[in-house]
């Protein structure tokens, strides 16, 4: 049955597979779950009033995300690719480090970023005069946050897709000159670029509604740190709250859809 | 809310209550959790992988959900449909006597709600990589299909199989958002977590640290378990 | 009645398999090179793919007919296979890998009693304790042999037993895998692209090019002390 099923699922899929075909399904999700989060939200009766509030978490929500899936996805892909191609001591050691926020309770996270950043401390001190303003309470304490819980899934779905790519690439454009770094940003990384963008998608979904963290690194200041997530906790009761699940939830899916096309064209 | 470990024998290793009563609480629901999602990852992540129908895909990536999706919309729809009136509340209420929320078996059912994806995802790349000439070779020899999954395909996926247990179990006892929603600060059912961000909250900060520790190392330890179980790839 | 009768066709992507060919006892060789579709041919025989068109007669029974839509699952077929690999369970003792084999019933120690016996045919009972990841090649293709057998099959199907064992123990296996169908009676589908093996161990080679048949011929050894034909109980061994 081996042969049957990759038969059909080959034929199925070769469609959707293709190159340009991809990039343009891609694309067109995203922007499907973006703007039905927005649209739909705008347009569903009875919600409009409530724009007003959702507004500010929801640009905050993005202001926060953006940057952390950028951050933790060039970090990602950077830590990804170092672990696939170098053979050092401790390099699974390494990995399971960075691996360390799949479960490590947020709180935790949450606890010891407090204790490395806030001012009051030794390092956080010296971090704050450095960057010129506090790194707590405020949306970048929000950044950091996210960026720690987007980082691991990128830098593991990166190192399985590098370690994917054929090395008769790599060995090819070496023989045709090219210094290492060329080789690793003109043939490895595209190459693997699927499986990168699947950490990618699954990371963003992960800075989206991170929790625990931001709440203690932010403090949940209403205007400044309250992201999305935090804000359905403050409006429990009352009906702004269906508008920010509904964002939420069709960012979420929007990811999980990504996730589940480019993950297929993996095997 | 007893453990397996006699209180008075923790009280007399120096273990505060503090730190001993979520972690009991915890580590109790993340058990019961991983078992349910044991049995049931396994078995849907078999399914998916050997299995041909239609909408395959689908289930994967809605099953998968709770991974993506941010805890507090998990934990706000748990307690809506496990508290607020409806199908779910009326069949907790006819099993348990009352509504799961805020109680203790509602951490267990947000760690399995979130500890699920995990496990899934992990079986089924774990059997998906069997050779399937294994498994060819047993029809041939003419035995059932349920007899090939259980002699052949499980055992030979083992270790991706344990990774998926142990990873689940793992989410399950470090969830936060989720549980902290279901269950809120029940007195003596706190989990590490919440215990963690009370004490932050609060400015204990001996207490903080101590808990805050306590859960890095046993984050480390499954995971170190993890990778020396080899390499199984679920994303 | 013959033990095998294949004619079948089955497209896959671009290739197209066309064979059909007859095989009596003794064994017969599939030969051809990689790609051919000879591997496709085995697994159209044991059942694990369906073909587009055509018929499988195994021992008399129809296994396949695709104009009737009849179609017997792998299960039920009595074919044994052995793969290059050998794919032993690692988990598994070698007594207990050719013992799942067993289709008699009666229980464990029954069954394990006749496997032992089936180790004895192939020269491996003294492995009978060890688990397959402390066995040679060559030894694992031994209990290879005596699991497709267990199940006392009407034919059993080779894919490249012997490939991957160096030039002095696939010696030894040829003569093994000679003997043991000459005395059980059992036929044998074998698949190679070495063309020294297919000559010492063909009773019959059918050859593949191109998903199709080219020809069938018989093979004859002067040094073999009897043909397959008079095989039954008690025949000598080399």
């Amino acid at each position: 049955m081996k042969r049957d099923e990759r038969v059909k699922s080959a034929s199925v899929l070769a469609v959707a597979s293709r190159p340009k075909n991809k990039g343009v399904v891609i694309i067109a999700v995203a922007l499907m779950g973006l703007g039905l989060g927005y649209g739909l939200a705008h347009l569903m009766a009875g919600y409009i009033a409530y724009w007003g509030v959702v507004e500010g978490p929801f640009w905050l929500t993005l202001r926060v995300a953006v940057p952390a899936t950028l951050i933790a996805g060039v970090a990602g892909i950077a830590a990804g690719y170092a672990l696939a191609k170098s053979h050092f001591p401790g390099r699974d050691l390494l990995e399971t480090v960075g691996s360390l926020p799949i479960i490590l309770p947020p709180t935790v996270i949450g606890y010891y970023l407090l204790e490395t950043l806030s001012p009051g401390t030794q390092f956080g001190g010296f971090l704050t005069r450095v960057v010129g303003h506090t790194l707590v309470y405020n949306v970048a304490g929000c950044i950091v946050a996210a960026t720690i819980a987007a980082f691991p899934f990128c830098m593991r779905a990166s190192r399985a897709a590098i370690e994917g790519v054929d090395s008769s690439f790599e060995q090819a454009a070496r023989t045709m000159g090219l210094p290492d770094w060329r080789v690793a940003l003109q043939v490895t990384i595209p190459l693997a670029r699927r499986g990168i963008a699947a950490g990618l998608t699954i990371g963003c979904a992960r800075a989206l509604g991170e929790y625990g963290a931001t709440l203690m690194v932010g403090g949940d200041i209403n205007g400044k740190t309250r992201t999305l997530s935090l804000a359905i906790l403050d409006s429990f009761t009352t009906p702004e709250r269906n508008t920010m699940l509904l964002i939420l939830v069709l960012m979420a899916v929007t990811a999980m859809i990504g996730v589940g096309l480019l993950g297929r064209s993996r095997s | 809310m007893t453990g397996l470990i006699p209180h008075s024998w923790l009280n007399a290793l120096g273990i505060a209550p503090w730190v001993w009563n979520p972690l009991s609480v915890s580590f109790h629901a993340a058990v019961e959790a991983t078992i349910v999602v044991a049995v049931a990852g396994i078995a849907l992540g078999y399914l998916l992988a050997r299995t041909h129908f239609p909408g395959r895909g689908a289930i994967e990536t809605v099953f998968s959900l709770p991974m993506a999706l941010p805890p507090t919309v998990v934990g706000y729809y748990l307690l809506t449909q496990l508290g607020g009136p409806g199908p779910i509340r009326n069949a907790e209420v006819d099993l348990f006597g009352h509504p799961l929320t805020f109680t203790f078996t509602g951490i267990v059912v947000a760690q399995i709600v979130e500890s699920f994806p995990y496990c899934l995802r992990f079986s089924r790349a774990a059997v998906a990589a069997v050779d399937p000439r294994f498994e060819q070779v047993a029809r041939a020899m003419g035995m059932s299909r349920g007899r090939i999954a259980l002699l052949v395909t499980l055992p030979l996926a083992r270790r991706g199989l344990v990774a998926g247990v142990a990873m689940a179990f793992g989410r399950a006892i470090g969830d936060f958002g989720a549980t902290s929603i279901v269950a809120g600060s029940v007195p003596m059912a706190t989990t590490m977590p919440l215990a963690l961000y009370n004490a932050v909250f609060y400015g204990t900060h001996g207490q903080a640290m101590v808990l805050a520790l306590v859960q890095v190392g046993v984050a480390l330890a499954i995971l170190l378990g993890v990778s020396r179980l080899g390499k199984v790839r679920a994303w | 009645m013959s033990a095998l009768e294949v004619a079948v066709t089955r497209k896959i992507g671009d290739f197209e398999l066309d064979t059909s060919f007859t095989v009596d006892s003794g064994i017969s060789v599939l030969f051809g090179p990689s790609g051919a579709g000879k591997s496709l041919t085995l697994s159209l025989i044991a059942g694990l793919i369906r073909p587009d068109t055509g018929t499988i007669v195994i021992n008399g029974v129809v296994v396949t007919d695709c104009a009737r839509r009849e179609f017997v699952s792998t299960q039920e077929r009595r074919v044994g296979m052995v793969f290059q690999d050998g794919l032993l369970l690692p988990h598994r003792s070698v007594l207990d890998n050719v013992a799942l084999a067993v289709r008699q019933a009666g229980g464990r120690r029954a069954r394990r009693d006749i496997a032992r016996s089936w180790l004895e045919l192939v020269g491996a009972e003294e492995l009978a304790g060890r688990r397959p990841g402390s066995l040679s090649g060559g030894q694992r293709q031994r209990v290879a042999l005596a699991r497709s057998l267990a199940g006392e099959p009407a034919i059993v199907l080779m894919d490249e037993p012997l490939t991957a064992l160096d030039s002095a123990v696939r010696r030894e296996m040829r003569s093994l895998i000679r003997g043991v169908i000459t005395s059980t009676g059992i036929a044998a589908v074998l698949v190679t692209h070495d063309l020294q093996e297919a000559e010492e161990l063909a009773d019959v080679v059918i050859d593949y090019a191109d998903g199709r048949v080219l020809g069938q011929r018989t093979v004859t050894h002067p040094t073999r002390l009897e043909g397959p034909r008079e095989s039954a109980a008690g025949s000598e061994e080399e």
